[in-house]
């Protein structure tokens, strides 16, 4: 089998492969990791906020947000996104939402509940007389989250910060059932057009494993080097 | 919103000639259990013997441990699908490689074996995990006590090292439930592939999806009380599984 | 189905009043404030909405789209109106269309009395029939050849929901997998992962015709219904339909479909230069002579 493994298959589609799909794929892993993190990091504070009404809704959303499957997901935010653009605008009628928008509202907001909880965790490691020191200086909440306790806590959390970001790395190629041309997309694309299957899916598992191989590897050091440091 | 609302779609007859949608997402459901919990059993046991195998003191068995791990968890699960579907078949003699296509059910079994392995590497990595975690002196105490490497894993490590990961494995296995909706780019008919074919026949989009979101938060509430109860049962007093409510 | 008689008959009603100088509503006013047009088009849909070798949207649709868009661009006088491609697949055109992420799907997508409970169609572009490909050698007939095999057709479509309903109705057993799209439906079937494709014989031909082996398909005698193919637009949008109908029916009358007809249908086509070779069906003629916009197979016979 492997005796016509077409390598030229590969060779002649890798502008598409990488200007286009892997663009696409780093810009939304990229855009989507910003955007969660922030809202991942409000949630949190959410969850860990003294009024409940705010607490139970933050832990609803976390709740709901893991409870189902990536896929899912994906496929509602196509379809309702525009129907929530008309409700939060007040237009009247659906905003147009495209494609690569869509994929990174579905993706920051289902990021955010992972991170929420990376994010709680870390603050909660954080011992509870710092807060009380601050109040005591005469801070304010958003001066103590701001400058004593979330800068801590990120630190402490930077490893598995990355690992997820890896996670949402790999599972930015869900896209696919969309139809949107990220790198499996664009993969699988080729691979279709000139039946060359075995070699592209071989060859984007391999770009897969070397990216994501490469950043786990490097997260373990930096777990290590923090470890030190400790 | 020119949306036509009808909650009553889900008891009106499917176009696939039994039953109605209802029966229809029910079938979902029955794909959906029976493909993670087959792939759970497989990354069970794979995941315990490599993640067992990354902590002994040999040297080749470790690394080979290390590599079945990241090899498994740095590839999407989609593109791990795509090549046991699509590719593997390809690479092996042809009249297996036809036997295996033609196979009845063949998106089910790529679907088990594909998220079994990655599942799997998840799971070892709990493991090590688990076994990292349990003070060095345990393992000491029972070379000391002349038992062999064997034994001291069977009868002081691991029975520990499975409390101390339940509540790890619980979201794994929840992980798993969820990723065999994955499974749908190769054809099988779960859950969400089941939800996305209602809303193709009958075009109600959000009741369909409503109903295949509320199976799969009670499928994650039964899960999650289930293995609460576990971990209650088998806590040992004095450790940390012991003391949670 | 009575509810879908009289709302097509209000369309109708509506689409006869003269669409004139009044204030602009639904996707016209859309169009008009934004500046841009959205069209939603396939990724395999040959030969009427695909990707070319150099991944650009090519096809008989596009082709007749783009003329719709030129006709939107005269009647709003929106010289810079901007085209926006979104990408759509059988089971996401319905809800991208309802809630207005695209105007215009140009495509392959038949035009039934079910769909227009949903969505709207314009004039009908193209009439096919639901049939089956698979391989030569496995000497595959008819349907009753298919009893228990796997079989693969693409999910969200006419003819997916067709096979079903066959399947049970004379009990064939045959399992059914719903591909993503055209492209994935082909490829199950060519790699033996199903043992025929279920589609509109046109897109059959298109993917036999530019797959590696073109002679070791056979595309079924039987069809199993007639499918008109509609550029689909939002329900009760009568002022955009009236333009929309207006710039096919003159496409038609004024015999600018003959080149463009020619162009994909009886011309070496891209990516691979094959030409399909299918003069116009008699039942195409027929829609170009007296234009129809009818969800009704039997209105094509």
């Amino acid at each position: 089998m492997f005796a016509d493994f077409d390598f030229d298959v590969i060779v002649r589609s890798l502008p598409y492969l990488f200007f286009h799909g892997m663009a696409f794929t780093l810009t939304l892993t990229g855009l989507s990791l910003a955007g969660s993190l922030v809202l991942g990091t409000l949630v949190a504070l959410m969850q860990l906020s003294s009024i409940r009404a705010l607490s139970l809704l933050a832990m609803g959303y976390v709740n709901l947000m893991r409870a189902l499957p990536l896929v899912l997901i994906i496929f509602w935010f196509y379809f309702l996104l525009p129907w929530i653009g008309q409700w939060v605008t007040g237009a009247s009628r659906p905003i147009q939402v495209g494609a690569f928008t869509s994929a990174l509202v579905t993706f920051t907001l289902f990021e955010a509940a992972y991170f929420a909880e990376i994010m709680r965790a870390g603050i909660q490691s954080i011992p509870k007389g710092q807060i009380a020191a601050s109040q005591a200086l005469g801070m304010t909440y958003w001066q103590t989250m701001g400058h004593v306790v979330l800068p801590q806590a990120f630190r402490a959390m930077i490893p598995l910060i990355l690992t997820q970001t890896i996670i949402l790395f790999q599972d930015t190629s869900l896209v696919y059932v969309l139809s949107i041309p990220d790198f499996l997309g664009a993969a699988s694309k080729v691979a279709q057009r000139d039946g060359r299957l075995v070699e592209m899916y071989l060859f984007a598992a391999a770009v897969y494993f070397i990216i994501s191989f490469a950043a786990s590897t490097y997260v373990r050091h930096l777990q290590m080097r923090i470890a030190v440091v400790r | 919103m020119n949306y036509h609302w009808n909650w009553a779609i889900f008891w009106e007859p499917s176009p696939e000639g039994w039953g109605s949608y209802a029966d229809m997402l029910m079938s979902g459901l029955y794909w959906t259990l029976a493909t993670s919990i087959a792939a759970w059993i497989m990354a069970l046991v794979l995941g315990v013997i490599v993640g067992v195998l990354r902590t002994m003191p040999y040297r080749i068995p470790a690394a080979f441990a290390y590599a079945y791990v990241e090899l498994f968890r740095n590839i999407p699960l989609l593109v791990q699908m795509f090549l046991w579907f699509f590719v593997m078949p390809e690479l092996v003699p042809e009249d297996f490689g036809r036997w295996l296509k033609q196979m009845p059910n063949a998106p089910f079994y790529t679907a088990v074996i594909s998220l079994g392995f990655f599942t799997s590497a998840r799971v070892a990595e709990q493991v090590r995990a688990g076994v990292d975690a349990l003070p060095r002196g345990q393992r000491m105490a029972g070379t000391a006590l002349g038992l062999t490497l064997t034994q001291v894993y069977r009868y002081v490590l691991m029975p520990m090292v499975f409390r101390i990961i339940l509540p790890p494995l619980t979201s794994e296995f929840l992980n798993c439930i969820k990723n065999s909706s994955v499974a749908l780019t190769i054809g099988l008919m779960e859950l969400t592939a089941r939800a996305r074919s209602m809303q193709e026949f009958s075009f109600q989009v959000f009741e369909a999806f409503t109903a295949a979101t509320l199976l799969y938060v009670a499928i994650n509430l039964v899960v999650t009380f289930g293995m609460r109860w576990l971990e209650k049962s088998v806590a040992v007093p004095g450790y940390i599984g012991s003391s949670r409510t | 189905m009575k509810r879908s008689l009289i709302a097509a008959a209000m369309g109708l009603a509506l689409v006869a009043a003269p669409a004139g100088a009044e204030e602009l509503t639904g996707t016209l006013k859309k169009i008009k404030e934004l500046g841009t047009i959205t069209i939603g088009h396939r990724d395999s849909s040959i030969p009427f909405s695909y990707y070319d070798d150099r991944q650009q949207v090519i096809g008989y649709a596009m082709d007749l789209c783009y003329r719709i868009v030129d006709a939107v661009r005269d009647e709003l006088k929106l010289p810079d109106l901007k085209v926006v491609l979104n990408p759509v697949t059988s089971a996401t055109r319905i809800p991208l269309m309802a809630n207005g992420t695209i105007d215009l799907e140009c495509g392959s997508t038949t035009n039934n009395l079910e769909r227009q409970k949903q969505v709207g169609f314009t004039i009908t572009h193209f009439v096919t029939a639901n049939r089956f490909v698979s391989k030569k050698a496995n000497n595959l007939k008819t349907l009753d050849d298919l009893k228990g095999k796997t079989i693969v057709s693409t999910s969200g479509t006419a003819n997916i929901k067709q096979i079903n309903q066959i399947n049970a109705e004379r009990n064939l057993g045959m399992t059914i997998l719903a591909a993503k799209d055209h492209a994935e439906g082909f490829l199950m079937m060519e790699t033996d992962r199903a043992a025929a494709f279920v589609m509109d014989d046109i897109l059959l031909y298109g993917l036999a015709a530019n797959s590696k082996a073109p002679n070791d398909y056979v595309i079924s005698a039987d069809a199993l219904s007639v499918e008109p193919y509609g550029i689909m637009l939002r329900r009760d949008d009568p002022q955009f339909k009236a333009v929309v109908d207006k710039a096919m029916i003159n496409t038609y009358t004024s015999g600018a479909i003959e080149p463009i007809y020619k162009k994909w249908f009886l011309a070496p086509i891209p990516p691979r230069g094959v030409n399909l070779n299918l003069p116009m069906s008699e039942a195409f003629a027929k829609v170009v002579a007296n234009p129809t916009d009818s969800g009704d197979p039997a209105a094509y016979k």
